[in-house]
């Protein structure tokens, strides 16, 4: 095993298991907010402004599996 | 298209010693629209307002309430520096849609720039707005033993800023290559139209947070 091999599964695997927290956690909110407008329609407004500054705190754990794939594919410190 | 590195940047001409890159020209042209749409905007102000004076208007009438409804106290010191941003981000995103443009977002130096003007904000707007001694103590709540945690979260919440935007944007222009690269004809249509949507909706979540942090930082509203 290279170290590019090596690289492209790490690459793989940080992405899809990186993936797998944010997703149960982005449906589990978005679940949560669509209950609570179904509750209160008139409470729409800060609500799903909350949720979308909240999906984003989510989202950037799934984005920080991204950039280390994509460091080890691109910009990999120990190929030299 | 995929043998190009995504944290790489295109040099285009030199300025004397200093490199000057594909996103600082994209940024220039950004900005000479946006002056010169400004410009004939509020050359000639009336009370009776042109067409495109009332356009102005409302979009700064938007953000001005977007950001009191954030932060629940007068808008006006923060319309500035927040309206800005967002109007920058916005159409830095957007400009991928043009044929040859790469959006200047998907380079984590603008990103990193865009972080590093909200860092030195917060801290500005804190200790103009409590004095330094009232921002200083803001540290120390809930309790004093919460400072170590306090501080470093004004750098990672700073990281993770320029990190979301850049990883957003440049990730879909890659997925848009890839798309390219396997069907060229139809097949970017709808990926560059949800591009449109995440452009917009990742420029809304950068200045709402960038209002929650100096809001915040000025002692309004519980920091995130």
């Amino acid at each position: 095993m290279t170290i590019q091999m090596i690289s492209i599964i790490a690459a793989a695997i940080a992405v899809s298991f990186g993936a797998i927290g944010p997703a149960l956690a982005e449906g589990r909110s978005v679940a949560a907010a669509m209950e609570a407008i179904a509750r209160q329609p008139e409470s729409v407004g800060p609500l799903s402004r909350t949720l979308f500054v909240g999906l984003a705190m989510i989202e950037t754990m799934a984005i920080y599996c991204l950039v280390i794939a994509l460091l080890l594919l691109y910009a990999n410190p120990f190929l030299g | 298209m995929l043998e190009r590195s995504p944290l790489a940047t295109t040099i285009l001409f030199h300025v004397g010693p200093v490199p000057v890159t594909r996103p600082v020209v994209t940024t220039w042209a950004i900005i000479a629209v946006l002056t010169a749409a400004s410009w004939l905007g509020t050359r000639r102000m009336r009370m009776r307002a042109g067409t495109w004076q009332v356009c102005l208007e409302i979009v700064v009438e938007t953000i001005a309430k977007q950001i009191r409804e954030v932060i629940e106290r007068d808008p006006a010191p923060f319309i500035p520096l927040l309206g800005t941003l967002f109007i920058y981000i916005v159409f830095a995103n957007l400009s991928v849609v043009l044929p040859g443009v790469e959006a200047p977002t998907s380079h984590i130096e603008t990103t990193a720039a865009l972080a590093i003007v909200v860092y030195l904000a917060v801290h500005g707007y804190g200790i103009a707005m409590r004095g330094l001694k009232g921002y200083l103590a803001g540290y120390l709540k809930p309790s004093w033993f919460m400072l170590p945690l306090n501080v470093i979260s004004e750098f990672t919440r700073t990281f993770s800023l320029m990190v979301r935007l850049f990883g957003n944007i440049m990730s879909h222009e890659f997925v848009i290559g890839i798309v390219a690269v396997l069907a060229g004809l139809l097949l970017p249509v709808p990926f560059l139209a949800l591009a449109i949507l995440i452009g917009i909706v990742q420029a809304y979540i950068f200045t709402v947070l960038a209002t929650v942090f100096i809001g915040a930082a000025v002692g309004s509203i519980e920091g995130g």
